[in-house]
């Protein structure tokens, strides 16, 4: 793998206006990934999912050049009907569109950063592999006061062009004080075996409301890694709701840090796995100062061999008195191979709070099954109810009605 | 009032701080071959057990030491330790209790153990270990007409190999972690149990563990096996000299029960743990794994942690049997600047097996508490059942709570439930209390007894009075 990745490093470089500093990051980023590797289980943090097995199996040899020069087409049937909303759009990791077209031109600014390298607050191999690859990196600015009219759909399709191979995307979004913006990642993918690792970083100014869900609900046969760095100000709401199901592996990795007060973070998730599938969401939100807030719901319904992952790590500061901390994991194993690992994590340095976590995985309950059935429904029928009602729980979280409802029709459930 | 004013003053500092001049024979500091050979040569062991402690040396030496776990210590030097000390007086072992070196008794009376008042009273059966051996069994005679075995387990090595060779090891193996496997290697001595079959033991079993000498560390070794149908229930008390350098005990507890047999393991920890600034105490590094080997078995754990400089301990049950049950009841508390890593196992192998784990912490002071804890269902243990829950409740902004468990469920049949909560002793509840007459401190251990009364509940009675009072005691000092 050294080989093939210096080889594809150097192939990446050439195409990219970077001074001799960048460089030399990028090239140390390279080395420090060469010397890592892919995380595996020895990493306290990929404990449940080895991602380095998981590539190898499913994978094999990854390729990392990418070729950007040539433009793809967009084809717009991918397109949300239904909802107006802002675009942007990646084709196969080459950022195509943006386009803000509901929104006060002067209010927004994309800055491209691409010829400077940001540096990543934390830092894994995944970050590293980011950081050396990327090619584009753009900031988008939203200016003070400002509340987008129309939410942004970053769509994230890949095609069959390409095979076996590692993309990696960087976004970073700044949230001026009292603006807002909601945000659905959605993913979509025609291709297959490939290795997608995303980095955000958010900013979340006083008062700033951020709507971020990340929805892969398309059957694919990818590996993916997202990672969501969220720093929040004074009085600042993050909200982000995780809908895992489509890929074949799906790592979601959220930070929070509530470093002002009043501050808040929801983070919300739904698993949804069959076949031989293997997610896992982890979070980490760090009450840094004092009366902030979060709370965290996860639920799993799960079949055949699949196999799903909750870490969550509620970490209070000692000067975070007057925190609020909550933490539910559930699960229902539908079938006998199927698997549910859960680390919820407390550590906690201040006394005056208010920290409490559940977690709890089981089958579905035969006196519900029972009571539904003796009313008439069959035993199908109960076992949807009861999974749609487990799974709306979840959904009903959502505080946005337009996207509450998108989501609920994408899943197909029913109140 | 003031008696009970009196009894804290008299226990504010640790009261079991003595050291006892006594004449010792120790092996050579350091760890070699020739070290183990010496502690095999000097309990006269057969070659088989030198075997063992042979091959897990070899193993030991290709292990590093862990470096998982929150609190973090400064290196051992393996080599700086005397891993052999015992009374001179034992060289020759006493026959009976007239015997004993006197100086010995006393220290065991000044720990509250009369071994020659509790030969003649009824009670609890006791197994005292000082330093590295054990120095006085009582209640033989009666145990040995149920047929029930208790003695020290170097006196079981040379009369009931078979037993010992069947059993040692076969929970803990020599090929375990850096500090089993160390144990493994040296260990001196401690208590061996064998119920026969459909004998309820008619007695506490109970062993007081006391390290005397400077420099040493303590490593004995427990093993317990409990016959078809058998019940024993089975307590272990432990202090240690004040001193200022860190000693360790890296000790190891196996417990089998095979079917329809029960064990009940009840722990009250008051190493010394350091002055107010952290110096000295004990490194209370213990390996305990119970099995339930067979159908219908139960094995419960009960701890009281309220000593050591540093605890870090996981005592585990594998419930291989069907129909098997493991319980884990832990209170464990830390004020000035101690630090404990504790928890459990539940490894659920066989159907229908059934754990439940009730912990709580009480962080007071500078200290640093972990409840690190594994349920983990494999795919055979169908209809397997767990239920775990653990609180933490924080005195003070320099103290630390933390939760980690470890969750796997693999079969779809089998339910887990885990529930944490962290918090502070609330306002409404302290002021409740003191607006009927207590002060500060009683109404704090008052509200703190009630926090654990689900856990001392647990505790044979006798313990159960020594543990509420050492609660209590700990957290002297720690509110206002």
């Amino acid at each position: 793998m050294k080989e093939q990745l210096k080889k594809d490093f150097d192939n990446s470089i050439k195409n990219l206006t970077l001074s001799q500093k960048d460089i030399e990051i990028k090239k140390f980023c390279l080395d420090s990934f060469i010397e890592k590797g892919f995380p595996n289980r020895k990493d306290e943090d990929w404990k449940f999912s080895d991602l380095n097995q998981i590539i190898k199996k499913n994978i094999g040899e990854l390729s990392f050049y990418n070729d950007y020069t040539t433009t793809n087409k967009v084809d717009t049937s991918i397109f949300v009907d239904g909802l107006e909303h802002n675009k942007i759009v990646f084709i196969n990791g080459r950022i195509e569109k943006i386009d803000f077209d509901y929104e006060k031109k002067d209010k927004i600014e994309i800055i491209d950063q691409s010829e400077t390298i940001n540096e990543f607050k934390n830092s894994n191999s995944l970050s590293d592999l980011n950081k050396a690859f990327t090619n584009k990196c753009f900031k988008i600015l939203v200016k003070k006061g400002y509340q987008l009219a129309k939410p942004l759909i970053i769509y994230h399709t890949t095609n069959s062009k390409i095979w076996s191979k590692n993309i990696n995307l960087r976004l970073d979004f700044e949230l001026d004080k009292d603006s807002s913006l909601r945000i659905i990642d959605l993913y979509n993918d025609t291709s297959e075996k490939n290795f997608l690792n995303i980095f955000y970083n958010f900013e979340l100014k006083e008062n700033s409301v951020l709507k971020n869900f990340k929805v892969d609900k398309f059957e694919n046969k990818n590996i993916k890694y997202s990672f969501n760095n969220i720093e929040q100000d004074k009085n600042s709401i993050s909200e982000t709701f995780v809908l895992s199901s489509g890929s074949n592996f799906f790592k979601n990795e959220i930070n929070c840090n509530l470093k002002g007060r009043y501050s808040s973070a929801f983070v919300n998730g739904i698993f949804s796995l069959n076949k031989d599938k293997h997610h896992e969401v982890r979070t980490t939100v760090n009450h840094l100062t004092d009366n902030t807030k979060s709370y965290q719901l996860i639920k799993s319904v799960l079949e055949e061999s699949s196999k799903a992952v909750y870490q969550g790590k509620i970490l209070v500061n000692s000067d975070a008195q007057k925190t609020d901390g909550y933490q539910l994991s559930k699960a229902i194993l539908l079938n006998k191979e199927s698997e549910f690992s859960a680390k919820p994590e407390l550590e906690i340095y201040a006394d005056d709070v208010k920290c409490s976590h559940g977690s709890a995985s089981g089958s579905l309950n035969d006196d519900s099954i029972f009571y539904l059935m003796s009313r008439g429904l069959s035993y199908q029928q109960s076992r949807e109810l009861l999974i749609n009602g487990f799974l709306l729980d979840v959904v009903e979280k959502i505080t946005d009605s337009e996207i509450k409802n998108l989501i609920k029709n994408m899943i197909g459930i029913k109140e | 009032m003031d008696k009970r004013q009196k009894e804290i003053d008299s226990l504010k500092d640790y009261k079991y701080g003595f050291s006892t001049d006594i004449e010792n024979v120790q092996a050579p500091k350091g760890l070699n071959e020739d070290v183990i050979k010496f502690i095999s040569n000097i309990k006269r062991e057969p070659n088989w057990m030198l075997e063992f402690r042979l091959k897990a040396f070899e193993r030991f030496k290709v292990l590093k030491e862990p470096d998982w776990q929150k609190p973090k210590f400064p290196k051992i030097d393996y080599q700086d330790l005397y891993y052999y000390s015992a009374p001179k007086s034992m060289k020759d072992k006493p026959k009976s209790l007239d015997e004993l070196d006197p100086k010995l008794l006393e220290t065991y009376k000044k720990l509250g153990i009369p071994l020659q008042e509790q030969a003649r009273l009824n009670g609890i059966a006791v197994d005292a270990v000082f330093d590295s051996v054990s120095v006085a069994t009582t209640f033989k005679e009666e145990l040995t007409k149920q047929g029930i075995i208790f003695c020290p387990i170097s006196e079981a090595i040379q009369n009931h190999p078979k037993l010992v060779k069947k059993y040692l090891g076969s929970v803990i193996p020599t090929s375990d972690h850096f500090f089993a496997t160390l144990n493994s290697a040296v260990f001196t001595d401690g208590s061996f149990v064998y119920i026969p079959e459909g004998v309820r033991c008619p007695m506490e079993l109970s062993t007081y563990f006391r390290i005397n000498a400077s420099n040493t560390g303590q490593f004995e070794r427990t093993l317990i096996i409990a016959d078809k149908g058998s019940y024993v229930s089975y307590l272990e008390g432990c202090t240690a000299p004040m001193r200022d350098e860190n000693q360790l005990h890296a000790a190891n507890v196996e417990l089998i029960a095979l079917d329809d047999a029960e064990i009940k393991y009840s722990t009250v920890q008051n190493w010394y743990p350091g002055d107010k600034d952290g110096k000295g105490g004990i490194y209370n590094f213990v390996t305990k794994r119970g099995l339930c080997k067979g159908k219908n078995s139960k094995i419960s754990w009960t701890q009281v942690e309220t000593g050591s400089a540093i605890t870090w301990k996981y005592p585990s049950c594998i419930l291989k049997g069907d129909n098997s049950v493991g319980e884990f009841y832990s209170i464990a508390i830390t004020n000035n600047h101690q630090k404990a890593d504790t928890g459990t196992k539940m490894i659920h192998l066989g159907k229908n097996t059934k754990s439940k784990i009730i912990s709580k912490g009480i962080s007071a002071g500078s200290s640093d508490m972990t409840y690190r804890g594994l349920v983990d269902i494999s795919s055979k243990a169908n209809s397997s059942n767990n239920y775990t829950q653990c609180d933490s409740l924080l005195m003070g902004n320099k103290c630390g709570a933390h939760t980690v468990p470890y969750i796997k469920n693999k079969n779809s049949e089998s339910n887990i439930a885990h529930e944490a909560t962290t918090s502070k002793i609330s306002e409404e509840q302290l002021h409740y209390c003191q607006q009927r007459g207590l002060n500060p401190e009683e109404a704090v251990g008052l509200i703190v007894n009630g926090f654990c009364k689900e856990v001392l509940q647990q505790l044979p009675m006798e313990f159960a009075v020594e543990a509420q009072k050492l609660v209590g005691i700990s957290l002297e000092g720690s509110v206002g």
